[in-house]
């Protein structure tokens, strides 16, 4: 047997060593290019007092989550019970980022409507929906027509974003937090920052 | 009752599989008649059992059985008669077991069409191909069972996906299988060759028809694929470089490579190590499609619902099937040297100079179709490769194999000489770049993309014509009939589709360089000036279709005054889905179509119409076609349907091709 | 399957974006019965945006980029190109923007790099080690094709030798010759 006719056979072999260990990852998930840099400044109002804004500075000083929700969102319903006990506990605060409420909804027509029509519907269909199922947030923005979704490289929702002392993105969540890796992989990583800091 | 008969057959058709694999191959290296013998009874009766599974599938789509979860899934009640037909092989399950069918065709063809093959080489060939179908049923029925029921059954089915509901869907899949699964017929002879230590020209004459046939079906089951995606989904692109689309190009590519390196061994008893090499290589791909398509590894617009359980069962199978013979060709091969000489300038030389280009266009297009999981895979990031690194790549690979592939045929089988090629093609390459510019220019178009598509094209055409009068000129005297009929079909074939790359160039070039868009927003009684047209908006009625709601707009298209076409492009809702769905209206020419699709409508009532000039578009498919046909020819060839073994490569050097 | 390859929100989009951008503009030509009003009031803009979000992807799609998908964050993209192509910013610069936020995954052409070093390099590599296996394959072959037209020449010269001298011609037939064609 000479070794140039194993040639294929071990570049074969190589593929399928790629293919299987690909078969263990999730295609869909993209990582974020924003971690270990400063979350970008948004300037939003506020959904409980709309005429006041919040910004990052607000939260200098402490490690905090920014969830990405909307009341559109049904993943978002799966993880709003972890995030109110969450809250509860006061281990960390959670900033809520309201996205898209009204135009990401698939069954509203949202062309053609004001801008203020859209936010004051935006508004109560937000806090109808915390009433409902219970409020974890310090206090939610309302991200409108979803540009500060894209600063942040939302795609989609429910994401959780973790900041630090200094404001910057240290971990992101896509998709629902679950008890299983609120416990694994986000409370470990607020621990360590909180001490840290 | 019915699925259940079904599922049956399937599992008969297993055993039967088994016995087709187990029984021949260890009959055939002990030399045991009677065990090889089963290899034709067990292929046909497998045949026949997979059949009855796929009738008795089809069985269930016609009677809307919604206990049936499959149908459930991808069937209605409303959906009209040809696409519950098409149901059955839109999803996973009843693909597979469309991919079994085909495959036990193919089989069967193989036991009726090569009886002139010596026993115990087809025995290996029956057993080769038992084995691939052992593992595809065993698959289906460990992992994907077409017959699962739904218990209880489900009132109303959700109905087939409404991009499926297309008549190019109805034959795109059976025409895209027959071709990736007849390479399995290719790889079954190169692989019993492998196992006898035979690899001469008759193993070449033998395997090279159904090498053939694979590749016409799978030429035109991409060419129906491509040309369903141009009219369905509503803007005219009709190419991605989908990882999918890719997963059908590459062993297409490979195929093409094949079918030329088995002429060679065929007539000069060359390349023998490489032409197995190919074989392996164009079936393996085809395995590896079927892999990214269903594993969910790479995300594509047209996979399955995928499932990592499937993923790994068909990499079991490909370290298997492909694992295994590339250990044999590891082993056997280096026996294989030798074989006719050649020199430098032959038209060996041509053809093997572009089956290694070939082979690089592939791998490049496995490269890029699996780079961003190799970097996943070692966590170096994600990222996204496409249509502008496929093109970047392709176009300049591709470019040196169609101006070899025109040389080819000029030049003499074992040793030419320079000067006497250059001679008669200079005039012919001349003029290509003269006619490449020259056209462009006429078109302000000179972008180097639409130069060199032109050039190539014009290089392809004039080299054909001229290599068909030299042919015609030969034997002067004779009457033209007799000058025609003395011409091989394999000549035809090889013409025909060498033609047939010309005109699609033609087509490619010019639909992506002077294709022209416009977006309106049209209501009734508006006129729009388009391209030389003229669109008048009639307006827009809402109807009924038997399982979706339409929004139908109609649009007189004429030019200068006189009607051309009355186009009625659709906005539609499949009921079961709610699915949006768009169908374009065309009307379609030989020098363009014109293609008008219905977008929205707009909060003040208007529509949004998009308008679209695609010159040339049609030569896109005839090139394809004349490809095809070109196959059909050169497997046509009567040296093919001579029965008696031969096994002279010398004698044959006169055959042209 | 995901089926997101409408033209709808591509063409949606641009109409909100006349609509917004332009005012009462467009809807004053619609609302003039007759002519079709072109849903951009900047065609070359519009090109250049499609041109543009044809090699972006679309994150949350299968696999489609942002100019085919009518999946909203697509459309928002979509959005984000045209504002700031209009506001004057280059391509690269867009491009820029859209790999700060969601990374080099954007970007159906991958930026060259260390990691896409073998992805843009290896279809030459693949090229160059094809071409140099032929040339050796080639060469090879030529020089045997030599060595065999010698010996055929001096198979034939013997073969001469032998038919005109005395010995019988037993051993090599003249016809064991290749045969050319």
């Amino acid at each position: 047997m000479k070794a140039k006719f194993l040639v294929p056979l071990f570049l074969f072999l190589l593929l399928i060593g790629f293919l299987g260990f690909g078969l263990t990852l999730n295609p869909r998930e993209v990582p974020s290019p924003l971690i270990d840099k400063p979350a970008p400044d948004f300037s939003l109002a506020r959904l409980d007092q709309p005429e006041q804004r919040f910004g990052l500075e607000q939260m200098r000083g402490q490690v905090w989550l920014l969830n990405v929700w909307a009341s559109w969102c049904v993943a978002c319903r799966q993880e709003h019970p972890v995030l109110v006990k969450l809250a509860r506990s006061g281990v960390v605060p959670i900033v809520g980022l309201n996205y898209k409420e009204v135009r990401g909804d698939g069954e509203i027509d949202a062309r053609g409507m004001a801008l203020e029509t859209e936010t004051a519907q935006a508004i109560e269909r937000a806090r109808d929906w915390l009433t409902r199922h219970g409020n974890p947030y310090q206090l939610s923005v309302m991200d409108i027509d979803g540009r500060v979704g894209i600063d942040f490289g939302v795609y989609g929702v429910p994401e959780t974003f973790l900041i630090d002392q200094q404001g910057r993105i240290r971990y992101k969540q896509i998709g629902p937090v679950t008890a299983e890796n609120l416990e694994q992989v986000l409370m470990p990583k607020i621990k360590e920052l909180q001490r840290a800091g | 009752m019915i699925p259940e008969l079904g599922h049956f057959a399937l599992v008969l058709a297993l055993v039967l599989a088994l016995i087709q694999a187990v029984l021949p191959l260890v009959g055939a290296s002990r030399n045991n008649q009677s065990m090889m013998a089963v290899a034709r009874p067990a292929a046909q009766g497998q045949f026949v059992f997979v059949t009855f599974a796929f009738a008795c599938l089809t069985w269930a789509f016609i009677n809307s059985d919604f206990s049936v979860q499959l149908v459930a899934v991808n069937s209605n009640s409303d959906t009209p008669l040809m696409y519950k037909i098409t149901g059955v092989w839109g999803n996973h399950e009843g693909s597979l077991l469309l991919w079994a069918m085909s495959l036990s065709l193919w089989t069967v063809a193989v036991t009726v069409f090569s009886r002139h093959v010596p026993q115990v080489f087809l025995a290996r060939v029956l057993g080769v191909l038992g084995c691939i179908s052992v593992g595809f049923i065993a698959f289906m029925l460990v992992t994907s069972n077409p017959f699962d029921r739904l218990l209880p059954g489900a009132a109303e089915g959700r109905d087939l996906n409404p991009l499926l509901q297309d008549p190019g869907m109805i034959i795109h899949p059976p025409l895209l299988y027959m071709g990736y699964v007849g390479f399995s017929v290719a790889f079954a002879f190169a692989i019993s060759a492998l196992l006898s230590g035979r690899m001469d020209a008759a193993w070449a004459r033998w395997s090279r028809p159904w090498t053939i046939a694979a590749w016409v079906f799978l030429t035109a089951g991409i060419m129906v694929g491509s040309a369903w995606a141009y009219y369905e989904l509503g803007w005219g692109g009709w190419w991605f470089w989908d990882p999918v689309e890719n997963a059908s190009f590459m062993p297409w590519l490979l195929g093409t490579a094949l079918i030329h390196s088995l002429a060679v061994t065929e007539k000069r008893g060359a390349f023998r190590s490489w032409t197995v090499l190919l074989a392996i290589g164009a079936f393996s791909l085809s395995l590896l499609g079927t892999f990214l398509v269903r594993s969910g590894v790479i995300t594509s617009v047209h996979a399955f619902a995928t499932d990592p359980a499937r993923g790994m069962f068909i990499l079991a199978l490909l370290v298997l099937v492909i694992g295994v013979s590339l250990l044999l060709y590891a082993w056997r091969a280096p026996r294989l040297t030798g074989g006719g000489s050649f020199g430098l300038v032959s038209r060996e030389t041509t053809l093997l100079g572009n089956n290694v280009l070939l082979a690089v266009v592939s791998a490049s297009v496995l490269l890029g179709t699996l780079y961003p999981l190799f970097l996943d895979a070692l966590n170096l990031g994600k990222i996204s490769v496409g249509p502008p690194y496929f093109q970047a790549v392709f176009v300049p690979l591709m470019t040196p194999v169609v101006v070899l592939m025109m040389f080819g045929p000029y030049l003499r089988w074992k040793s030419d000489k320079v000067g006497t090629v250059v001679r008669r093609l200079a005039p012919a390459g001349i003029a290509s770049i003269a006619i490449g510019f020259g056209t462009a220019f006429a078109l302000d178009h000179l972008t180097w993309r639409t130069v060199l598509g032109l050039c190539l094209a014009a290089w392809v055409v004039l080299a054909s014509l001229q290599l068909l009068g030299g042919r015609l000129r030969e034997r002067a005297g004779a009457s033209m009939s007799s000058r025609l009929s003395a011409i091989p079909a394999a000549w035809w074939g090889m013409w025909t589709a060498h033609f047939g790359v010309g005109i699609f160039i033609i087509g490619v070039t010019l639909v992506g360089s002077i294709d022209a868009n416009l977006d309106l927003r049209m209501k009734a009684g508006d006129q729009a000036e388009f391209a030389g047209y003229s669109f008048s908006f009639k307006g827009v009625e809402r109807i009924a279709g038997p399982n979706y709601d339409a929004s139908r707009a109609t649009i007189d298209l004429s030019r200068d005054g006189k009607p051309v076409a009355v186009l009625e492009p659709e906005k539609r809702v499949y009921r079961a889905m709610g699915m949006p769905m768009t169908e374009a209206a065309l009307d379609i020419g030989p020098f363009r179509d014109v293609y008008v699709s219905l977008g929205e409508q707009l909060p003040e009532g208007d529509w949004v119409v998009s308008l679209h000039r695609k010159p040339f578009i049609s030569w896109i498919w005839a090139g394809c076609i004349l490809m095809a046909l070109g196959g059909i020819l050169a497997a046509a060839d009567r040296r093919y349907r001579r029965l008696a073994e031969r096994s002279a490569p010398a004698g044959a050097a006169q055959h042209a091709v | 399957m995901q089926v997101e390859r409408f033209m709808s929100g591509r063409r949606l989009l641009a109409t909100l974006f006349a609509v917004c951008a332009f005012g009462g503009v467009a809807a004053v030509h619609a609302a003039e019965t007759g002519t079709a009003t072109p849903i951009v009031a900047d065609q070359a803009l519009e090109d250049e945006v499609q041109e543009l979000s044809h090699k972006l992807r679309c994150l949350v799609c299968q696999n489609q980029s942002i100019a085919e998908s009518h999946a909203p964050l697509a459309v928002d993209l979509r959005n984000q190109v045209r504002e700031q192509l209009a506001a004057g910013k280059s391509k690269n610069e867009v491009i820029d923007y859209l790999v700060e936020r969601y990374g080099d995954f954007v970007l159906y052409e991958p930026p060259f790099k260390t990691t896409t070093l073998l992805l843009w390099g290896g279809p030459a590599a693949l090229l160059l080690g094809g071409a140099s296996w032929l040339a050796f394959r080639l060469r090879r072959r030529a020089a045997e094709a030599a060595v065999q037209d010698q010996l055929s020449t001096a198979e034939r010269a013997r073969a001469r030798a032998l038919l005109a001298g005395d010995a019988p011609a037993t051993a090599d037939k003249p016809s064991a010759e290749e045969p050319r064609s």
